[in-house]
């Protein structure tokens, strides 16, 4: 075992416990949530997961990011088999372990040169798009600062993985051209045959280096991706799968009736009814203020949020000119998730720090400028959904603070007294049927 | 033709110890707002006219507690829903119609956890399985060769995927259905759910109703319908704003069958 083999497996072990590590924290934030069941009709579910995470088809409706989108996300996948190959490369030392299987290799590698071509020009045209094709989503203020960066720093980092492949295969086929060392002929190169000649003339020795700095740094590249996804919005590759599976799957217009206050209900209707003992632990409170009052679905739609702003661009609040944006009701829950996560890894447990998200992250003009429509929930292409964020919050705003707005307070009056939203009488509910 | 505007309340049904093959929910709209109660009174007229034996509640009918729930006043929403419950358990309901999505919504996706199980359907489903079944007979009348549009309420399209039911039927008036860019799932809100009706809008730089109004009147259609009380006051507003209510008619689906079958 050369130094090389065990530089590389230091650094493996050492990636995969840091990513490990961070799952771990990411999994104990989202069940920080409140416990919500999600675990019923498992056939609908695998078919969702299978129709809208891996199908990918709620991207359809815009067909062009849709077909670039498969380019990077296909490609993504596929490689990493060539990945596979070259851990087990760096860990045996072996070199391209796979050419024993013959012909059947030269297709496979072709293969994944057609596929990386196609991830880089899918990047290309996503940055050029992001950042020169003036679309409102990605110019938008909810993206100022790390989130933009978070987005180009992916786009720029995926093509450079791809070129640093091209360029190892093209220095890899000029060795095999030179019957060079262990440099077996081994796989067929499409794409990065046509660098071939900015290598003519170079010396075996500058090959073989330009074929091992390409091979460190993609796999190096690769072992930094899998630890930046956890801290980016590209977390979205690995969590669009469960979050899918755990779709709401009633339909979207039904909210949920809080238990707790069925039970209050219930007690001042009927005052023989007893409610179930409340739990000490959590002390009960009316819809949400904080993170640790949504659901840990919703906890895990704030992580795998790819802050692609489909909601935000089909939002009628956002696209009047009103605060309210779904996309940053998710990043916010995100961010606060974080924090509040951060502060438990530096205290042990949670130590009030005098915040909360509503308020301090989201405030309640946005949540009242949303008119309950559904369509964020339905344009996320990962079923995500800001509605019954917005929903619990003003639940929190009503019946925990007296806080809504004076029309709504009205409203409220009237339903209670008149049993209908505006002042008429209910004995003149039926006055319509006497009128001509 | 005389209108047949005739109901029937559950109390008078119950008094004489029948009961009704559906129970028409008429909702607040329907009720008190004077737009709103044409619609009702077409609906009502149309099950006349197939000769349904239906029932109001009348003055036992309340509040479903839809705006009080999209408000946030969950308490509210609940004492409203288990008195609406009592209510309709007590007559025995199994089947109710609603003029109005939002009571549509409510009754069947939102009574069941607390109590309330109806097998529950919107006017313009109750409309198609009409004419599916052969009960209802529509022609063009005074609409044949009109253009129309078709505003998708939220909470009929994307709350509960009713799509086709209105659809099917505008297409039976021999009319020409052109949809807005922004149709079915795509479907943009008029601005009034989400209780919003009731409150002043937040600030912006324009009212989603004049949005959304302005994308039905580039089609230059000569009627708006939709199948939601509230779409109506919401997309007549915006209408009026653009002074096209001489070119342009918003109405429901229920009044264009009404109209066009003379009932
Ligand atoms: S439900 Fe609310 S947040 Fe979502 S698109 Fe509609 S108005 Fe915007
Ligand atoms: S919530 Fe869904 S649609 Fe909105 S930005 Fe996040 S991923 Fe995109």
């Amino acid at each position: 075992m050369g130094i090389q083999n065990i530089v590389f497996i230091i650094l493996l072990a050492g990636a995969i416990v840091l990513f490990t590590r961070n799952v771990r924290k990411v999994i104990r934030n989202i069940r920080l949530g409140k416990d919500v069941d999600r675990n019923d009709r498992p056939s609908e579910r695998w078919k969702i997961m299978t129709l809208v995470a891996l199908g990918q088809r709620k991207m359809l409706s815009r067909p062009l990011p849709a077909i670039l989108h498969i380019f990077v996300y296909v490609g993504f996948v596929l490689i990493n088999i060539e990945v596979l190959e070259m851990l087990v490369d760096g860990v045996a030392g072996t070199h391209r372990f796979l050419s024993f299987l013959g012909p059947f290799y030269g297709y496979l590698i072709a293969f994944f040169e057609i596929l990386a071509f196609l991830v880089t020009f899918g990047c290309l045209v996503f940055l050029l798009r992001r950042n020169l094709a003036h679309i409102k989503r990605f110019m938008s203020k909810d993206l100022d600062g790390w989130p933009r960066t978070d987005a180009n720093l992916i786009l720029c980092s995926e093509i450079l993985l791809m070129t640093a492949l091209f360029t190892m295969n093209a220095a890899d086929q000029s060795l095999q051209n030179l019957s060079y060392g262990h440099y077996i002929k081994a796989g067929s190169f499409p794409v990065s045959s046509l660098l071939l000649p900015l290598f003519n003339g170079m010396s075996a020795t500058t090959l073989v280096m330009i074929e091992r700095i390409c091979w460190w740094f993609h796999i190096i590249g690769i072992l930094g991706f899998l630890n930046y996804l956890v801290i980016s919005k590209h977390f979205h590759i690995l969590l669009a799968f469960p979050n899918v599976f755990y779709s709401n799957l009633n339909p979207k217009g039904q909210f949920t009736n809080l238990e707790s206050v069925t039970n209050e209900v219930k007690a001042m209707l009927d005052p023989s009814f007893t409610p179930a003992p409340v739990n000490p632990d959590h002390p009960m409170r009316f819809g949400a203020k904080d993170i640790v009052d949504l659901s840990w679905k919703q906890l895990l739609d704030a992580y795998t949020c790819t802050e692609c702003g489909r909601c935000t661009s089909s939002c009628p609040a956002n696209q009047t000119g009103k605060l309210l944006s779904p996309r940053k009701i998710m990043m916010d829950t995100r961010d606060r998730l974080t924090e509040y996560g951060n502060n438990i890894d530096e205290n042990g447990s949670f130590k009030d720090d005098g915040k909360a998200l509503l308020g301090d992250y989201i405030t309640a003009e946005e949540l009242w400028a949303c008119t309950s429509c559904n369509a964020c929930v339905q344009e996320c292409p990962v079923n995500i959904d800001p509605l019954s964020i917005i929903m619990d919050m003003r639940r929190y705003l009503v019946m925990e603070q007296s806080a809504a707005p004076a029309g709504l307070n009205l409203m409220f009056t009237n339903v209670e007294n008149n049993g209908a939203p505006w002042q008429f009488s209910p004995a003149d509910r039926l006055n319509w049927a006497k009128e001509a | 033709m005389e209108h047949n505007n005739t109901v029937t309340t559950m109390a008078d049904y119950a008094a004489k110890g029948e009961s009704p093959e559906i129970l028409f929910w008429v909702g607040c709209a329907g009720s008190f707002d004077d737009r709103a109660k044409k619609i009702t009174k077409a609906i009502v007229r149309i099950l006349n006219h197939v000769g349904i034996k239906f029932a109001v509640l009348g003055t036992e009918e309340t509040c479903s507690g839809d705006p009080a729930k999209r408000a946030g006043n969950e308490f509210l929403f609940q004492m409203q829903a288990m008195n609406a419950i009592t209510v309709l358990n007590g007559y025995g309901i199994k089947k109710i119609v609603t003029g109005c999505p939002h009571c549509f919504n409510t009754l069947k996706n939102e009574y069941p956890s607390i109590g309330g199980n109806y097998e529950v359907i919107h006017h313009t489903q109750l409309i198609q399985q009409l004419i599916d079944s052969g009960k209802l007979t529509v022609k063009g009348g005074a609409f044949k060769g009109k253009l129309i549009t078709f505003h998708d309420p939220c909470y009929l399209g994307r709350a509960n995927d009713v799509y086709e039911a209105p659809r099917e039927i505008i297409e039976k008036l021999e009319v020409e259905l052109s949809e807005m860019k922004r149709s079915r799932a795509k479907g943009f809100c008029c601005g009034a759910g989400g209780a919003q009706m009731f409150k002043d809008a937040e600030k912006g730089n324009k009212e989603v109703n004049i949005e959304r109004s302005e994308e039905a009147l580039a089609l230059k259609p000569d009627v708006i319908a939709t199948g939601c009380p509230f779409c109506m006051t919401m997309m007549t507003d915006g209408v009026k704003h653009f002074n096209k209510e001489q070119q342009t008619k918003v109405m429901d689906v229920a009044e264009l069958i009404a109209q066009a079958n003379d009932l």
